[in-house]
């Protein structure tokens, strides 16, 4: 029988959240000074929980591994924020946010999470302007919007290419202030080693100080989990080098289910991998799909020649160009959702009309937008019969004025100038849609434990909507946990300070200190990267843009099996009592290695296609992914006992009362 | 073999000689190392050359180096490097995770060290303790707003679109140090003043310009930061390009609230 509630609340969709924070218990001021709350990660979602927690009485303290909590990896976010405020006057309504997020992801995520994300979304925006979050603006003084794939209306916020910094620095400054209250302790370079359970609800963390390798007890009332999502057990993905899954999966080793682990997706627009000495992937903003085009050539000699250096892409003529988005799906075109973008490069690829010396690239064309920018802004400014050249000029001026950034940081690495020659982009991994289970209320299947932001499975289904990923993450942590949390919370009143000097405590620190040491004193044959290098090749090749059955198999065994000569093989120098790189990397590995092959056991049993996990077996005529409702519309929640082979199945049967499930269609 | 087509020089399966300050700990006495390494592509990132460094030393059984890191695309601000002493390295505009070999040739001697200023301690080899740029954001480095999204709509005050731009441009600013750095005062003014201006150019932040600048130059100059001298050189080495401007402005704020 199936332990999952997802405590949605009851009464027509509109008004969930309205009845629902109507109706649950408060904490009063004076009890929240008395309770303590710990938040792991401090990204958007960490970082504006941390915040309103805070503000709202309770006591904080936030953990990141990063040396400051502004450096989180929200930061490195692009393109934009999606809020349905129909400021362009385009038809937008929290409804059809709400739809075009749960068709997006496939019809995969839940109504209740969905419409509520879609209804705080306005709010966000409200908030982080008062903040003083410089959004981009029209000459008038409004807020300028644009387009993201699978969707048409304009409903996008941004700030250049650099919204998520924007943002992350908005919820860091709103920690500055609790800060500098005292109702936040901020313990930077600090990792969360295990979370400490105390009569079967969530009561502390043990954590690792990065600077002096001392093991420390932290006691709270609730653990609030932000810590990201685990595309770096592709070892090549969009993350940032530090990116892990540990905090999420040591909760789940304590018994928080993980949902849905083999939902990953692959962002098309990234660019391609140049070498082995390869660390990291960088992703070119899907907002540059506004207004790049995408195609490779029309003839596979032309691709052939490209290869070998002996033709460039702007030799070829528009009619030798074949620009597959427009011409498979011409109402979305180039907008397509990211899923569909990613298979679609990589059919052409594998077909043989790649481009870049690996074959794994296709084109970024922002040639007819240069010229249509510059004809618009010769028009404007009086010249009315404008030059070749100076169209080219004016243009170009407009498309760096909107995405200098990404552009600058294209040419660094690839030392091309995309301004004049298209962008070479390959897919790459991004984010993950699985993650931790949670009910309405974020909280995870261990009591007192909430996920919030991409650390949860809740919103994005199977495929993430750009621009989806922010919005979620500040929602959660301004608008909803800070309400759900104190529902849990007011049970805790009379409870007093939790002690760290209890058997529990002692237990979960036995078991660190038991880890690191193993760790430390294994056999010493092989890097920490050099395992995390092969997973990661496991991953791609076996669980990565489209899965068999044969494949996952073979990856479940492979995956296992290294992880066994890891244990017993891995090098890490030094000691454990001091900065030790090596060390942190391998607690990560060693987690991505369990981690991996539950991934695998979840795509292998999906046996349909949805979304961002495409099995190969499961496909329509033209290539689409096939998706299986009568059998596969459910959450899968995996609980952990002991071995991931060994995890055992629940289901939460996905309700669709507001939306009729459909084939997504983009054509 | 390929060529760097502009300087006509090898740039494949270069072979290096790093000059790398190593310090074990923040009380430990450090000293330059050399490192002899080879196999260096152009294509990679200064931090992928590293990598490849490290790799050699862990099977080596020595110790790796240290450094900060984190996004590897310019944005995080976690990276830092002197390099051949130049913060972030020879390259304008970018940070050192985006700085790539191409930039250097086969044979050169490459001198690698943490960024040096008395308010940015060492704590391990290339890594620094750049928590006092925390420290002057908590002062007021922020809008005193309630987070419970009870406020007025988002655009029910009209900015001026130079204003937005010119807040935005400011708060483009990664705090990755590099000005300090470049500074032979060690001074954070630009930092400092980017944060002032970019609330000090909105509206919303307009409100507490006077308290914010005060408290935040205070905590700046309790952090034993140097004083500006007008010497530019953080402007020409912040990887995100932040003016001058902004140190004109902080000024101005600063002379502006005072006299109140």
């Amino acid at each position: 029988m199936s332990v999952l509630d997802s405590k949605i609340p009851e009464g027509p969709l509109e008004e969930k959240w309205i009845n629902y924070k109507n109706n649950i218990n408060l904490v009063n001021p004076a009890n929240k000074r008395n309770i303590d709350i710990i938040v792991i990660g401090t990204g958007l979602a960490g970082g504006s929980a941390a915040a309103t927690l805070a503000e709202l009485g309770y006591n904080v303290k936030t953990f990141c591994y990063q040396d400051s909590p502004r450096r989180a990896h929200s930061i490195a976010a692009q393109g934009g924020i999606n809020a349905a405020k129909n400021y362009q006057g385009d038809g937008d309504s929290n409804y059809r946010l709400f739809y075009d997020t749960v068709k997006g992801g496939d019809y995969r995520s839940r109504e209740a999470n969905v419409y509520r994300l879609a209804e705080v979304s306005g709010n966000i925006i409200d908030q982080c302007v008062a903040q003083g979050v410089p959004f981009a603006r029209e000459y008038g003084g409004m807020l300028d919007n644009r387009s993201f794939g699978g969707v048409l209306v304009s409903r996008t916020f941004y700030a250049k290419g650099q919204t998520g910094q924007q943002l992350l620095l908005g919820a860091y400054s709103a920690m500055n202030r609790q800060i500098n209250r005292g109702k936040i302790q901020a313990f930077n370079r600090h990792e969360m080693m295990d979370v400490v359970l105390v009569g079967g609800k969530a009561r502390g963390i043990i954590a690792r100080d990065m600077v002096t390798g001392a093991i420390e007890r932290h006691s709270a009332h609730a653990v609030v989990l932000a810590s990201g999502g685990y595309g770096n057990v592709f070892f090549l993905s969009t993350n940032a080098m530090g990116s892990n899954v540990m905090a999420a999966w040591r909760a789940h080793r304590r018994g928080a289910q993980f949902a849905n682990p083999c939902y990953t997706q692959i962002h098309p627009t990234c660019i391609p991998v140049s070498g082995d000495h390869q660390s990291k992937l960088t992703l070119m903003s899907e907002s540059l799909r506004n207004d790049g085009r995408i195609w490779v050539p029309k003839k596979i000699e032309d691709a052939e020649a490209i290869r070998a250096g002996k033709k460039k892409p702007t030799d070829l003529s528009e009619e030798e160009r074949d620009y597959y988005l427009e011409r498979r799906y011409p109402a979305f075109g180039n907008l397509v959702p990211r899923d569909v973008a990613s298979r679609a490069a990589k059919e052409r690829c594998d077909a043989g009309y790649g481009v870049n010396k690996t074959g794994e690239a296709v084109y970024l064309d922002f040639a007819s937008a240069i010229e249509r920018y510059g004809k618009e802004k010769a028009f404007t400014s009086g010249h009315k019969n404008p030059s070749k050249e100076e169209v080219v000029k004016l243009g170009t001026e407009v498309i760096e004025a909107k995405y200098g950034n990404l552009f600058q940081m294209y040419e660094k690495i690839v030392d091309q100038n995309p301004y004049k020659t298209p962008m070479m982009i390959y897919p790459a991994v991004h984010y993950t849609m699985g993650g931790l289970w949670v009910d309405y209320n974020l909280q995870t299947t261990i009591p007192g434990c909430y996920a919030a932001g991409e650390a949860n499975f809740s919103d994005h289904g199977a495929n993430r909507l750009g621009a989806s990923a922010l919005m979620q993450g500040l929602a959660d942590g301004y608008f909803v946990l800070p309400y759900t949390i104190g529902d849990y919370l007011s049970k805790d009143i009379r409870t007093g300070k939790i002690p760290t000097d209890t058997a529990e405590f002692d237990a979960a620190e036995k078991d660190v200190t038991d880890r690191i040491n193993k760790l430390m004193n294994a056999g010493g044959q092989h890097s920490v990267d050099h395992y995390h290098k092969k997973l990661g090749k496991i991953m791609w090749n076996k669980c990565g843009m489209s899965r068999n059955a044969k494949e996952l198999q073979e990856a479940i065994h492979e995956i296992a099996e290294l992880r066994e000569d890891f244990w017993k093989n891995v090098k890490v120098p030094g000691s454990a009592d001091t900065k030790n790189a090596e060390l942190e990397k391998a607690g990560r590995v060693a987690d991505f290695l369990e981690l991996g092959e539950l991934f695998a056991k979840d795509a292998l049993h999906r046996e349909e296609s949805c979304g961002g996990h495409f099995r190969e077996e499961y496909q329509t005529e033209d290539g689409e992914a096939l998706r299986d409702d009568e059998n596969f519309k459910y959450v899968a929640s995996w609980e952990y006992t002991g071995k991931p082979s060994e995890a055992i199945l629940h289901k939460e049967e996905l309700v669709f009362e507001n939306i009729e499930l459909k084939t997504r269609s983009y054509k | 073999m390929r060529i760097n087509k502009s300087l006509n020089l090898q740039i494949e399966n270069m072979k290096l000689t790093l000059k790398i300050w190593r310090q074990e700990n923040a009380k430990a006495k450090g000293k330059m190392v050399d490192y002899i390494i080879d196999g260096i592509d152009g294509d990679m990132s200064f931090l992928e050359m590293l990598d490849v460094l490290n790799e050699d030393l862990v099977n080596k059984g020595e110790q790796p180096v240290e450094f900060d890191h984190d996004c590897r695309e310019g944005i995080c601000g976690a990276c830092s490097l002197q390099i051949n002493g130049e913060p972030h390295g020879p390259d304008k505009l970018i940070t050192t995770c985006q700085l790539h070999m191409r930039t250097f040739k086969d044979g050169d001697t490459i001198v690698i060290e943490p960024f040096r200023a008395t308010a940015f301690p060492v704590i391990k080899d290339l890594i620094v303790d750049r928590t006092s740029f925390d420290r002057i954001q908590q002062a007021y480095g922020y809008v005193s707003v309630n987070t419970s999204g009870n406020t007025i709509d988002a655009n029910s005050i009209p900015i001026k679109k130079e204003n937005a731009d010119d807040s935005f441009n400011a708060a483009t600013c990664i705090g990755c140090g590099a000005c300090v750095a470049a500074c032979k005062n060690a001074s954070a003014m630009l930092f400092t003043s980017a944060k002032v201006s970019q609330f000090a150019l909105l509206p919303q932040g307009e409100v507490e310009a006077d308290r914010r600048v005060l408290a935040m130059v205070e905590q700046m100059d309790k952090e034993g930061f140097g004083n500006c001298t007008n010497t530019g050189a953080c402007e020409i080495e912040c990887p995100k390009g932040i003016s001058l401007e902004n140190i004109a402005r902080m000024n101005r704020e600063y002379l502006k609230a005072s006299v109140k």
